[in-house]
């Protein structure tokens, strides 16, 4: 092996890793939160609602699951805009793409979620005299959340995986940086050396983080 | 947009050889390093533990990119199609580790014990007591790792080789027509995915009847 390492080049440019390191984790809490809003109302909407709107829904989340992100980042960013006439740009298309890929995702947590919560309390909240919705916002919804509360850990651990896919769209994260480092400095061993205990590191943290909000919040079985 | 049907078959021909390659590399791999893992020592274990979830925990696309940049900087010059299924076959060898792990794991031990009893080696053991029993746990939650084997060899286009995902942007390339090229790409992954995921609920179905016999 003739290859001599040099770690110096690198981390002269280690900036663009960590301001993408930054930016990958904002866009997988942008995707989250408007997932989360997205498999909520489709949720809701699949448990309580009619059968139409059962299929269009798991059309919906059929469609998303079992075509590959790639495919679905190039829809959004160039077959869209092709067709709507409008432009937008990378980051916004990314976190666009990836909101709908958690929100059929999430659309099955919450579901899971919903069906925990316990017949007998939603009923009894019917019978206190609550309408449905305030019956679905302080009933059903707490319960809902806190159940799935481990599978939204993670989820948001697998979104920030997913977040080097923006590389591909230049999106300014991560890989992206890892991927201008390498084709402008040739160090292609440093920089992965580099950027696969990142990934490790960092989404070992978060994970530990999120599990010690789940001891807090989280229950397995609502009593 | 007829026209292109041709030449999207052979990128669908390259995305199933991908595919196809990957999941029975890491199916015969993941079944001998996750058999290990549940059977074999500790020494031997934590190793395939740390492979196994360090496949896992980084991005497929970080994968494909370090092997097929990397290994040239070390010294092997594998094809661009070869790199890619080298990455996605380790990829795909986590999580199948993680799959069997869970599979024999589930079994009872006292199994293990009295196959023992009864005086047969350990392949033996292996072969008439243990994974009868396991392929019923194994079989649906493989099936969706062979979902996204398929759906992870869409990453192979970044690296040059013409598969599916290629084969489509190449002809967009041409057209300027994106949104009708990707949604038919859509369609064909879908029309793939959607019969394994169909064959896995059934199979679930069916076990789940036998299980609780």
């Amino acid at each position: 092996m003739e290859y001599h390492f040099n770690f110096t080049i690198v981390w002269r440019h280690s900036w663009r890793l960590w301001s993408g390191l930054a930016l990958s984790l904002q866009i997988a809490l942008a995707s989250l939160g408007i997932g989360m809003v997205i498999g909520l109302v489709l949720a809701v909407a699949y448990t309580d609602g009619r059968r139409i709107a059962r299929a269009a829904i798991a059309g919906y989340v059929e469609f998303i699951r079992n075509t590959p992100l790639l495919l679905l980042v190039y829809l959004v960013f160039y077959g869209i805009p092709s067709i709507g006439g409008f432009a937008y740009d990378a980051t916004t298309s990314f976190i666009a793409t990836l909101a709908v890929y958690a929100g059929a995702q999430l659309v099955e947590v919450f579901r899971a979620g919903f069906d925990a919560v316990p017949p007998g309390v939603v009923d009894a909240g019917l019978a206190i005299g609550l309408t449905p919705v305030r019956n679905l916002l302080h009933v059903r919804l707490p319960t809902a959340l806190r159940v799935s509360l481990p599978a939204l850990s993670n989820a948001y651990v697998s979104l920030f995986k997913d977040t080097a896919l923006g590389s591909v769209i230049a999106v300014p994260e991560l890989t992206h940086g890892a991927q201008w480092i390498n084709f402008n400095t040739f160090r292609i061993l440093e920089i992965y050396a580099l950027l696969t205990p990142i990934y490790l590191v960092t989404g070992w943290i978060i994970l530990a983080a999120l599990r010690l909000l789940e001891r807090r919040f989280a229950i397995a079985r609502p009593a | 947009m007829i026209y292109a049907l041709p030449f999207l078959g052979e990128g669908f021909l390259v995305t199933l050889a991908v595919s196809g390659l990957v999941v029975a590399g890491s199916l015969g791999l993941g079944l001998v390093l996750g058999t290990a893992l549940a059977f074999g020592p500790r020494w031997l274990g934590l190793p395939i533990r740390a492979f196994a979830d360090t496949a896992r925990a980084i991005p497929l696309i970080v994968l494909i990119f370090t092997v097929y940049y990397g290994l040239p900087a070390l010294g092997a010059n594998l094809p661009p199609f070869w790199a890619a299924v080298a990455a996605l076959t380790l990829f795909k060898t986590g999580h199948v580790i993680e799959i069997v792990r869970g599979a024999v794991g589930s079994i009872a031990p006292g199994q293990m014990e009295a196959a023992k009893a009864i005086g047969l080696t350990f392949v033996a053991r292996l072969r008439y007591v243990i994974f009868p029993q396991a392929v019923r746990r194994f079989l649906p939650p493989w099936i969706n790792s062979v979902t996204d084997s398929v759906k992870g060899s869409a990453l192979v286009s970044l690296v040059g080789v013409v598969d599916l995902m290629l084969a489509i942007q190449q002809v967009i390339g041409r057209t300027y027509q994106p949104m009708p090229l990707y949604l038919l790409g859509a369609a064909i992954y879908i029309a793939v995915n959607a019969t394994l995921s169909v064959a896995s609920r059934r199979l679930e179905a069916r076990f789940a009847r036998v299980v609780a016999a």
